[in-house]
């Protein structure tokens, strides 16, 4: 069944006696730095095979691991984002496995003491019947560790060999370990979702699922609400946020239905199928893994220092990394913009979780807001209404749209300074969109929409089509009924209606002016 | 040796020991030392004061069997995993028996108290671990690298797909005595 069709796997309303999902995410963020974390080699995405790769990265004998110290202080933000304890030594470890993208034949991370441990993760999700309530929720940071990313392995099954690209060899990661304390694929999405977020915002990690700049991996496992955890499977594969929330549903359905089948849980690896929706085993894994774990006795233990005044004499300042430092140069982090909005425009929440959670959309609303007199409480439907609805249908990006700020803004005061209606307005944005570069006026007066305030022009036009229809006016004579009233009309077919002008009807101008152009 | 054959012989000249030493004195490392510590019969050439902590002579001990804790017993599915972990075949009578002589020798750190001492994992403890500037330096030798394997496609690595399983325990078994032959 598909998602969107079955009900939502978070209601509170679930029976006492039914199983519910339990979701651990284990997440690796690429780190954004220029090299990689041992080694001097760049970092890049599509660059031809092999020729991002130093001696080191293909594991060339006499070759020794040397820490990039962008990659130490990208975790500690990372670190101090997520309210994690950072730990002032931590250090490096060898884990073994044996794959052809690995050409060391283990990888360095850090398995025993890692640089931040006990943060939290506080997101929101839109819930409620409506779902535009905004829910609050947390999950436990369990630890953050600095590992090296493996190459790229191209199956080619055809020729029964994998072609291997060491380009991604050696790149900065860090793992981020989050407790099993969401209970749904939405759950867990709205966690990416936000950690997505704070990592673009502190810069160091961009975040693009499709690139591969931020991998999910999920353990998913089904139990009785007070019940110890069930046996978990781990779900791989998963590309895109989409593909998350899926991903984890099905597994948690196939989890309850192979239970209430009378069957048990394998502890296995599965793949997520995008295009079956469903998660297939993976190559059987032949029992637990022996990583046979080893310090990397070529790694002495990472030291980071809790102020300035910690410096040891002797340790240059700009080579040592301090956590204050660091702390003090932190950037706006989305929770703390999302209030700011709040308090600044007086908007609702989640106009402004909306607003954070599409890149570039504040910066265009408070373009807008700052270019019109118009209140911001008028002016956010705007924005993440007609602009975002329009940019969304198209697959486009805020830095794609085809009205500025400035063009937005100029059409509101328009509407605000009476010049056209709210309806006309909104005809009137589509077309601009339509048409990129023109501005609202000179739609306005293309297609002449604007308001006529002017009451003797009105009396004028209006005593024009009366004049012009005789005929109907004298069958309303006979009819002994005149009425007067105010409201638009929206179908435009032959017959007119005849009211008295005792008023300035904005809607009769306009409607006259659709009649003229079907009449001639 | 040499040293010493050379002394006697200049001894039986009837130069003196003494009178030698000066000249063969070697200044190591521009470190000069003087003539006091080149005193010692058993090192008359080395420039290095001997450090008082290092015994004169052998104070090595053999660990007694008793001292030991029980032998530990390997079971075929052990050395299987081992096997499998390390990608080493040693399952020959030679190979089992150089691996119990091998976790034999590690007993014997079973003697030493370790009690509320923290173990070392790198002698590189008491040093600053040194942090790179975030710059590129390196990369961009791709027909260095391709030159080194035998063979590659369009500046690809070749490997076989994926991890080539194990075979069974009983086919390695019966691998393992043909290749014997």
């Amino acid at each position: 069944a598909r998602c969107d069709s079955s009900p939502p796997l978070c209601s509170s309303l679930s029976s006492p006696q039914e199983l519910v999902g339990v979701v651990g995410l284990e997440i690796h963020a690429q780190i954004h730095s220029n090299t990689k974390l041992f080694s001097g080699s760049q970092v890049g995405f599509l660059a031809p095979p092999n020729s991002l790769v130093s001696f080191l990265d293909a594991s060339l004998p006499g070759t020794l691991p040397v820490l990039n110290r962008r990659c130490v202080e990208a975790a500690v933000m990372t670190g101090l984002a997520l309210n994690c304890t950072i730990n002032n030594k931590s250090l490096f470890d060898r884990k073994h496995y044996f794959y052809a993208d690995l050409p060391a034949g283990y990888q360095i991370t850090q398995q025993r003491q890692p640089i931040a441990v006990n943060g939290m993760l506080t997101y929101s999700h839109l819930g409620g019947k409506k779902r535009n309530q905004v829910v609050n929720k947390t999950v436990q940071i369990k630890q953050i560790q600095l590992e090296q990313d493996s190459g790229k392995s191209l199956h080619d099954d055809q020729r029964s060999q994998t072609l291997i690209d060491l380009n991604r060899a050696g790149v900065g990661l860090m793992e981020l370990v989050m407790e099993p304390d969401m209970s749904c694929g939405e759950e867990a999405a709205a966690a990416v979702r936000e950690l997505q977020l704070i990592l673009q915002a502190l810069g160091t990690c961009q975040g693009n699922m499709s690139e591969g700049q931020l991998r999910v991996d999920a353990n998913v496992s089904v139990h009785m609400p007070g019940e110890p955890l069930g046996i978990r499977t781990e779900v791989k594969n998963i590309n895109s946020a989409r593909y998350l929330a899926r991903a984890i549903d099905y597994e948690i359905q196939r989890q309850i239905g192979v239970l209430q089948r009378g069957g048990t849980v394998q502890n296995e690896t599965r793949a997520f199928d995008s295009k079956s929706g469903q998660t297939i085993p993976m190559r059987d894994k032949e029992g637990l893994q022996d990583y046979r774990f080893m310090p990397e006795p070529n790694l002495p233990p990472l030291i980071v220092y809790k102020d300035n005044a910690s410096l040891p004499t002797g340790v240059d300042a700009c080579q040592a990394v301090v956590v204050e430092r660091i702390r003090e140069g932190l950037p706006e982090l989305p929770s703390v913009t999302r209030d700011r909005l709040v308090q600044t425009y007086a908007i609702l929440p989640e106009h402004s979780f909306t607003l954070v959670n599409e890149d570039g959309l504040v910066e265009y609303f408070e373009a807008v807001v700052r270019e019109t007199k118009r209140e911001p409480r008028n002016v956010i439907g705007w924005v993440t209404n007609e602009l975002l609805s329009l940019l969304k249908q198209k697959d486009q990006s805020v830095s794609q749209s085809p009205v500025s700020p400035s063009a937005l803004a100029e059409l509101l005061e328009l509407q605000e300074t009476g010049h056209i209606s709210s309806s006309v307005a909104k005809q009137v944005f589509q077309e601009m969109w339509r048409s990129s570069g023109k501005t609202a006026l000179q739609v306005i007066q293309e297609q002449d929409l604007g308001l006529v305030s002017d009451t003797k022009e009105i009396h004028n036009i209006c005593q024009r089509v009366v004049d012009s229809h005789p005929d109907l006016v004298s069958a309303q004579h006979t009819h002994t009924h005149t009425h007067t009233h105010t409201h638009t009309h929206t179908h435009t077919h032959t017959h007119t209606h005849t009211h008295t002008c005792t008023h300035t009807s904005k809607h009769f101008v306009r409607k006259r002016q659709q009649l003229s152009r079907i009449h001639g | 040796m040499i040293v010493f054959s050379l002394t006697s012989a200049r001894q039986s000249l009837g130069v003196s020991l003494k009178l030698m030493r000066p000249s063969l004195r070697l200044r190591i490392r521009g470190h000069f030392c003087p003539e006091s510590h080149v005193r010692e019969a058993t090192r008359p050439y080395s420039s290095h004061t001997h450090n008082p902590k290092v015994p004169k002579a052998a104070t090595w001990e053999p660990v007694l069997e008793d001292q030991l804790p029980p032998p530990a017993k390997i079971p075929a599915d052990l050395v299987d995993k081992l096997e499998r972990l390390a990608l080493v075949d040693f399952r020959t009578k030679q190979g089992l028996v150089c691996l119990e002589r091998a976790i034999r020798f590690a007993d014997q750190l079973h003697v030493v108290d370790t009690d509320g001492v923290e173990p070392m994992d790198s002698v590189l403890e008491d040093r600053v671990l040194y942090l790179r500037d975030d710059a590129v330096v390196e990369g961009d030798c791709a027909e260095e690298l391709l030159q080194l394997p035998k063979s590659t496609v369009e500046e690809y690595f070749v490997a076989p797909p994926g991890n080539i399983p194990l075979p069974k325990r009983e086919e390695r078994t019966a691998m393992l005595k043909h290749s014997e032959l």
